[in-house]
């Protein structure tokens, strides 16, 4: 158990008010240092998800909770959310929401002042922060005037200087431009690989983060539809009726597979798909 | 005939920045144009030219042979449809039927014609069920279309659209093109303005490309999609069929998945 940093298990939830609950009988679990992919179209209940990983459920959000929601083995139905933000970086879309001081500098010290953490400690986290994200130019710069990237970096370094024990990221490409959007999900695998840091990432661009993850859970309708090896889920039938598609690389495996001309493991990203091509037909 | 014509536009924000740098282009009557960049590229700042919003400070903006100096927005709105990026910008109504019929009186309809055009737009974009629910309840995709819909209703020669794909998932990107597809039937000039070049690439249109304020790549999209290195510039990512093909030493990129299924399968 030790080894598992988040866990879900038979949990359903229904908001007050509402007839029908938005999470059903969830059931998933991320080991220490696996970064997973969490995907589903609008409405599938992602937000839910994460509020419940949060604690904001059941916290802030009352309703019908059942089954248990485990992080670093503290219940979150049992533990106040100020004790659960120390355990959990969390990112969003728009990292204007969690950028607002002066410098870039004040700004990644700013969650560790709030806790009360040692001075030279937060000099020291700061500096270490800063030199992991590869800012350490933009030190002295105001946030406002950084480009959309550097911002998602400043607010991943925030959530990282706090030593969090999982990151959960929740769209955070979304407004950046697909070149931006690719090196920051670059950047994130080398975080989860040098820090061996435990990661959850929230996007429904399966094409842009599939590559990286260890893991890949689709929620549909409330439920798990499928989760495992990403080569197995982007494989399995029926991802349209789910509102996702595949990468169109795995969409060519699948067809090259049903003429027959495919018997190799599927690859996520065009570069692997080429190179196993070229070794299967010389 | 150039309906759009920019010839040698600078724009200068009031913070000094230049977003727009000597950007001439031109576009006919009935053309469809994808114009494509990253994020600060000058695509938005672009299209505030087209309705007037923004004025050169330098260069001209020609819409239908005037300067856009001498036209009024409203004047301008009429002829070309503007459908903004955040759809939230742009309803306001209580019901999805009362967000047509308001451009289409502000425009001066009378309300028999108002009711006539919102039938119509209502019935050619599948949008019957929507008609009485209140926009702010509307899905991310039901909303862009809907946000068509209206600017169709008062039929403008040109319709533009800034990033549709944002933010939307699979079934609404996928129904926003066929929306898109619909409106090129309708032989309208249509304008998209996007950084999603999975979802540009099959509409095989004349493609713009723009990177820091300037049109760096305009023309034909089997050749500027072929040119890696420029889109990644540009702060863009080849699609994936573009570049399985020049990985496969293909001259032509593939049109879709089928195409590039048999291509291999038949190698």
């Amino acid at each position: 158990m030790v080894d598992e940093i988040l866990s879900f298990e038979d949990f359903t939830f229904k908001y007050a008010g509402l007839n029908a609950p938005t999470l059903r009988n969830v059931t998933f679990s991320l080991k220490k240092g696996e970064i997973a992919v969490l995907a589903g179209a609008s409405g599938s209940g992602k937000t839910t998800l994460l509020r419940s990983i949060n604690g904001l459920i059941p916290h802030m959000y009352p309703g019908e909770y059942s089954g248990k929601v485990v992080v670093d083995g503290r219940l979150v139905a049992d533990t106040p959310t100020y004790e659960m933000a120390s355990k959990i970086g969390f990112l969003f879309q728009n990292p204007e929401n969690q950028i607002f001081m002066f410098t870039v500098e004040r700004d990644i010290a700013f969650g560790l002042e709030n806790l009360g953490v040692d001075r030279k400690e937060i000099a020291r986290r700061v500096d270490w922060a800063l030199k992991l994200l590869d800012i350490e130019d933009l030190r002295q710069r105001s946030p406002s005037e950084l480009s959309d990237g550097q911002k998602q970096r400043v607010a991943i370094a925030g959530a990282l200087a706090m030593g969090p024990e999982l990151l959960v990221l929740d769209e955070p490409t979304s407004l950046l431009d697909p070149r931006t959007a690719h090196d920051v999900v670059n950047l994130v695998k080398r975080l989860n690989v040098e820090l061996g840091l435990t990661v959850l990432l929230v996007e429904h661009r399966l094409e842009l983060v599939a590559p990286v993850a260890d893991k890949l859970i689709i929620l549909a309708d409330g439920r798990i539809w499928k989760q495992g090896d990403p080569q197995e889920v982007l494989n399995a039938e029926g991802i349209h009726e789910v509102g996702l598609s595949a990468p169109t690389v795995v969409e060519l495996q699948r067809q090259l597979r049903s003429r027959g001309r495919w018997s190799q493991r599927i690859k996520l990203s065009v570069d692997e798909f080429y190179l196993e091509a070229s070794k299967a037909w010389p | 005939m150039a309906i759009i014509e920019f010839d040698n536009v600078s724009f200068r924000q009031p913070s000094g920045v230049m977003a727009l740098k000597d950007v001439s282009l031109s576009i006919e009557k009935g053309e469809v144009v994808a114009i494509v960049g990253g994020n600060g590229a000058g695509k938005t700042t672009l299209l505030k030219h087209l309705n007037g919003l923004l004025k050169p400070s330098s260069g001209s903006v020609k819409i239908f042979g005037r300067d856009t100096r001498d036209q009024s927005v409203a004047e301008l709105s009429k002829k070309i449809g503007l459908v903004f990026q955040n759809s939230d910008h742009q309803l306001f109504s209580e019901t999805a039927e009362a967000e047509v019929l308001f451009g289409l009186r502000n425009f001066g309809f009378s309300e028999e014609e108002a009711a006539k055009r919102a039938n119509e737009v209502f019935s050619y974009f599948g949008l019957d069920g929507l008609r009485q629910r209140a926009p702010l309840t509307l899905s991310g995709g039901e909303k862009k279309r809907l946000c068509i819909a209206a600017v169709m209703a008062w039929n403008p020669e040109v319709l533009v659209l800034d990033e549709p794909t944002v933010g939307q998932d699979f079934p609404s990107k996928n129904r926003i093109f066929a929306t898109v597809k619909q409106l090129v039937a309708a032989r309208k000039t249509v304008i998209v303005v996007s950084h999603d070049l999975e979802f540009i690439w099959p509409l095989n249109a004349r493609t713009v490309v723009m990177n820091r304020g300037q049109v760096v790549a305009d023309g034909d999209p089997q050749r500027i999609f072929a040119d890696g290195r420029l889109l990644e510039d540009a702060g863009l990512r080849q699609p994936q069929l573009v570049a399985l093909s020049k990985l496969f030493g293909r001259d032509a990129s593939f049109k879709d998945v089928n195409d590039a299924s048999e291509w291999l399968a038949n190698r």
